[in-house]
């Protein structure tokens, strides 16, 4: 077990081409943290340079206080899932296991134990015998995790090891995956492009985008706090909707001038927060679960307004309703129970206690 | 509602006989094929067919003009007894195997090295070595002979059976590197990165996940280096001239025709009982080799 430390790690490809452009982040001992961000935002090739299959350009990458900058994958104590499994097709999944171990010449009846022992963890005892083509893509996963787990590595490292399952198997194997890590208490680095599995995984969340790390912190913390408007819209599903509002000066208190005269109360609470912004065109972020159906619960900071949805989306445990103001998308998230049509007018209610100013400028949450 | 169901089954009738004009149509493709082969059989089975009779004929019943070529009317096998017993064919025979066998190891160590670090090793200059390995290929052997005659000279090898070992290596291992090359590179790079993590070396790499992945592969090479080994003419034609040295291709038509006189049974059983070997080897490879060429050449 030990910690990860990237300190200003920078990747440039020949080229010239920055994937990753200067990276810090301490990954502590146990614990279990998800890279996430769109295709292109240097989170596999950060994870990469951790396993030793990239160069580093720039940077120390230290595991378990010991820099491995130039040391190769095999010595550096680490196992990884990929995302294709990479088993070893002409091997059985025992062998595929113990390969590992074998390399490092542990006796047999040690690798049978850690074989079993892994085997199981993951519920695979009776596909031991098995070639890697007679598994289904669950099993292989399971096998993958399997290699990694035998070999009780400092660090495991996961490369986006759900995206080839279908949709009822990646949040199965997301569970089974939160198990192993319980059991066996890894310091875990993964990666995915799936905000969900890094919101349920993780207990820490780093996002990246354009090779830099735009937040870190835990799954509640980046859905309630996010600190740039790409957080804001990146983590949350629906994504948080962005209407452009202008701040301005009211009898006593704030409000925000959205489009179609639209205005809103800005809480109280904020005001001494947002004063310095008055005057300024800015982008207000709400959730779809912040912007609702009109309900009888007494919350403060309650502000109403019409809208007619034009798409309505029934999801079953909730109904989705789309509507533009100006060009902006807007989504909200209605009780199913709720009548809803397209073209129908209908009061929504915005709860301001979570909403979010953005400085579209900068990208900064205010 | 009615009028829908109504209308069903006049819609369901085209559907039948379309249904009917496809099983028709396979009918039609398939008797198509058949002919085909059939024609293909007879004409690459003719010659061998030809052989064999003539094989089996004695020398006065070959003599005999008025005879049908294609029947054999008194068969013998005094051909084969005659090749056998008389020592020559049999040491052509060795030479053949001996030379064939030291030339498929040279050859498979040497293109699967080649292969494995020309696909996965990326270095400077890689791919253009890689095509330079395919060009040298396509240097005729015809052209190649003469240089290669002074250095065989040079090195005192001039009628030396070994002198073989080293020239067919020239024409194998180009050939057999494009193709495992191919194959090599159609290994998912994960399969590499997966080893590495787990501990293995660039020749553990090699020996324990590439070589038995790509086995077919490996094998539609070596099926290539044998058929190339064994069949090889021109070199042996040039290079060696004592017959205890000659290989069977030049072994039978030098110890076979004297000046104009052509003992056409012997010839022809000694041509038959040469093919047996590569018979057996496709035989018994023939499923990997057609696995290992699609394979190169989809994803080469």
């Amino acid at each position: 077990m030990a910690q990860v430390s990237l300190r200003k790690i920078v990747k440039e490809y020949e080229g010239g081409v920055q994937a990753v452009k200067g990276v810090d982040l301490e990954i502590e001992d146990h614990e279990f943290v998800v890279l996430v961000g769109p295709s292109g935002c240097g989170k596999s090739t950060t994870l990469r340079m951790i396993a030793g299959l990239e160069e580093i350009t720039a940077g120390d990458i230290a595991i378990g206080g010991r820099v491995v900058n130039d040391i190769p994958p095999r010595d550096r104590d680490i196992a990884m899932v990929f995302q294709n499994y990479a088993l070893y097709p002409h091997m059985s999944v025992y062998e595929n296991m113990g390969f590992g171990l074998t390399l490092r010449k542990f006796p047999k009846d040690e690798i049978r134990r850690r074989v079993e022992n892994a085997a199981r963890i993951l519920d695979i005892g009776n596909l031991l015998d098995r070639k890697p083509k007679a598994l289904s893509g669950g099993q292989r996963q399971r096998v993958a995790m399997g290699r990694a787990i035998v070999r009780d590595p400092k660090v495991f490292l996961f490369d986006e090891p759900l995206s080839n399952l279908d949709a009822k198997l990646r949040v199965q194997m997301r569970t089974e995956i939160k198990k192993v890590h319980q059991t066996v208490r890894t310091t875990t680095v993964y990666v995915t492009h799936d905000q969900v599995e890094a919101m349920t995984l993780a207990d820490r969340v780093v996002v990246m985008n354009h090779g830099v790390i735009e937040q870190v912190g835990p799954p509640q913390d980046l859905y309630h706090h996010p600190t740039t408007r790409f957080v804001a819209g990146f983590i949350g599903s629906p994504a948080m909707n962005f209407i452009p509002a202008r701040l301005e000066q009211g009898s006593g208190a704030l409000r925000l001038a959205l489009p179609d005269n639209i205005a809103l109360p800005v809480p109280p609470e904020r005001t001494q927060r947002y004063t310095p912004y008055v005057g300024r065109d800015l982008l207000l972020g709400i959730r779809p679960e912040h912007l609702t159906e009109v309900k009888a619960t007494g919350k403060q900071n309650i502000a109403t307004f019409e809208a007619a949805p034009e798409v309505v989306e029934p999801m079953g445990m909730e109904t989705l309703i789309h509507f533009w103001i100006q060009g902006a998308e807007i989504c909200a998230k209605l009780d199913p129970a709720v009548p809803a049509e397209p073209g129908r007018k209908m009061t929504l209610a915005v709860d301001l206690n979570q909403m979010h100013l953005i400085d579209p400028d900068s990208g900064r949450v205010l | 509602m009615s009028g829908a169901t109504v209308a069903q089954p006049a819609d369901s009738a085209p559907i039948y006989h379309k249904a009917g004009s496809l099983r028709r149509e396979r009918r039609r493709a398939l008797i198509g094929a058949y002919i085909a082969l059939a024609v293909f059989v007879v004409f690459f089975l003719t010659p061998p067919f030809h052989m064999l009779m003539t094989s089996l004929k004695s020398s006065a019943e070959i003599a005999d003009l008025s005879g049908n070529p294609w029947i054999v009317s008194r068969p013998t096998l005094e051909n084969y007894w005659a090749l056998l017993s008389q020592g020559s064919y049999l040491t052509h025979f060795v030479n053949s195997v001996m030379v064939t066998v030291c030339v498929v190891a040279i050859t498979m160590v040497i293109s699967t090295f080649a292969a494995f670090a020309l696909a996965r090793m990326r270095f400077w200059g890689s791919t253009a070595l890689a095509t330079g390995v395919f060009l040298t290929y396509l240097v005729p052997e015809t052209l190649l002979f003469i240089p290669l005659f002074q250095t065989i000279g040079g090195l005192g090898m001039y009628n030396n059976l070994w002198a073989m070992v080293l020239l067919y290596p020239t024409l194998t291992v180009p050939f057999c590197t494009w193709i495992m090359i191919g194959y090599f590179s159609s290994i998912p790079k994960e399969l590499d990165e997966a080893a590495l993590i787990d501990g293995a070396n660039h020749f553990q790499m090699l020996w324990k996940i590439f070589i038995p992945v790509a086995l077919p592969g490996i094998l539609a090479a070596t099926i290539f280096a044998f058929t190339v080994s064994w069949a090889q003419f021109l070199y042996p034609l040039a290079f060696l001239v004592s017959s205890d040295q000659m290989v069977l291709t030049v072994g039978i038509i030098s110890d076979l025709i004297r000046g104009d006189t052509f003992q056409w049974g012997m010839i022809m059983a000694g041509a038959l009982m040469a093919a047996l070997p590569p018979l057996l080897v496709y035989a018994f490879l023939m499923d990997y080799y057609i696995a290992g060429l699609t394979a190169g050449a989809t994803k080469g």
